[in-house]
């Protein structure tokens, strides 16, 4: 099937670009992905998005914002690309069963949580370990947990599961957080957490459930077992650009490197929110990325018709 | 609502999952943005599969024995039981509809 324009990704930014790009009359066709709605659809509340002021939650936010591409004529589909070939005109998008041909592609398929890759880690999610504070938080009542991480969404996972935890170990690489200071007060003024500075995590233990985790002091290489239920792992995001790499210029950090306005280095392929942005990583960044990727994109589809 | 689409407590669990037929369980919570992605697939594969497998929805803020039971602690979580007991089927987290086809494969032919 041939399309003007194809979005990967339905975050914030696929999906504001998708409603623009409706509204333009480029009949978009957007590949959701496994996770259609993106990271907001693991957030509780969202308190900073322009016009909310009582605050919505990230899947109720998400639903209405996938309603507006819709209502445009969006084609929204739920299902992953599997590879693409930015090098044949037009360019080819693979899904499982389909094969899709798109004059111009806008790639917002965001970052993820990274995960420790220690021994123990694979075989104990869903059994202790977890990227979802807000998910899971409930199972570890009265429990104790570590969290694993120095930064915002670190310090997030924190004080939320102190509200079910009875104690919370945040365990930490260097000697300072670099969550931003609010939080970062909020964390060292709680009566329930404890930090290990300068310590990394080496294994997770643990027969059917986690029952500890090894930790080493990074200047002293001092080795411990510390006992804890729960391993909660927020050491930040990686960009989703697995699917382009050796056809599309990423950054040392694997981000997708785009130039003046929303283009890569491909012309016809343009880029949108967090898989480009690892600075500001709003919601509302990334929608206004993805408008700008769409006016963007219907400007270049104009030019080169 | 299909007819092999349920609402599992702690309660009926038991009665629930002691047939031959498999009980797709969907261990679940308001709060849980990935649950709401899993709910209309299971929905879907409820409707689309009548005769080979029952969904049942078991809510774990309502329902905590249950989901200690079986030791779920991270959701959504999904459980196949057939029998009385758990197949080795245990699926932790959101998945797009073609990979949890894939995995229930077995159940659906």
């Amino acid at each position: 099937m041939n399309h003007r324009l194809a979005i990967i990704g339905s975050g914030p930014a696929g999906l504001t670009a998708a409603l623009y790009a409706a509204r333009a009359a480029l009949e978009p066709i957007i590949f959701e992905g496994s996770q259609a709605g993106g990271q907001l659809t693991l957030t509780a509340e969202v308190e900073n998005f322009p016009g909310f002021p009582d605050g919505i939650l990230g899947p109720d936010l998400m639903d209405l914002l996938h309603r507006q591409a819709e209502k445009f004529g969006a084609q929204l589909c739920p299902v992953d690309v599997t590879s693409v070939d930015f090098s044949s005109r037009p360019f080819l998008i693979l899904t499982g069963e389909d094969q899709h041909q798109a004059d111009a592609v806008i790639v917002a398929t965001g970052s993820s949580a990274r995960w420790l890759g220690v021994p123990g880690e694979d075989r104990l999610r869903g059994h202790g370990v977890s990227a979802c504070a807000t998910c899971d938080a409930f199972f570890f009542k009265e429990h104790e947990v570590v969290v694993v991480g120095g930064g915002d969404s670190a310090m997030e996972d924190a004080l939320f599961l102190t509200k079910f935890a009875s104690k919370v170990t945040i365990i930490h690489r260097r000697d300072e957080f670099r969550a931003s200071k609010i939080m970062v007060q909020r964390v060292l003024d709680h009566p329930k957490i404890e930090i290990r500075w300068n310590t990394l995590v080496e294994e997770i233990l643990g027969d059917k459930t986690v029952e500890a985790v090894r930790l080493r002091h990074v200047q002293t290489a001092d080795i411990e077992d510390f006992a804890t239920q729960g391993v909660f792992v927020a050491i930040g995001y990686e960009p989703n650009t697995e699917l382009f790499r050796g056809q599309i210029d990423l950054d040392e950090m694997g981000y997708l490197e785009t130039r003046g306005n929303t283009s890569t280095s491909v012309p016809g392929v343009f880029g949108a929110g967090d898989v480009v942005d690892h600075v500001y990583r709003q919601a509302v960044t990334a929608a206004g990325m993805g408008c700008r990727a769409a006016i963007d994109a219907g400007h270049w589809l104009e030019e080169t018709k | 609502m299909a007819a092999n689409l349920v609402t599992a407590t702690d309660d009926t669990f038991a009665d629930l999952i002691a047939g031959e037929k498999p009980v797709l369980v969907d261990f679940w919570a308001e709060w849980c943005g990935p649950c709401r992605l899993v709910s209309p697939i299971l929905e879907e594969i409820a409707a689309d599969h009548p005769d080979k497998i029952t969904v049942a929805k078991l809510n774990v803020d309502q329902n905590p024995q249950t989901a200690i039971q079986f030791d779920v602690m991270s959701i959504p979580t999904l459980i196949v039981f057939r029998n009385g007991s758990p197949t080795s089927t245990r699926i932790v987290g959101a998945r797009p509809k073609h990979a949890l086809l894939a995995e229930l494969s077995q159940y659906l032919r």
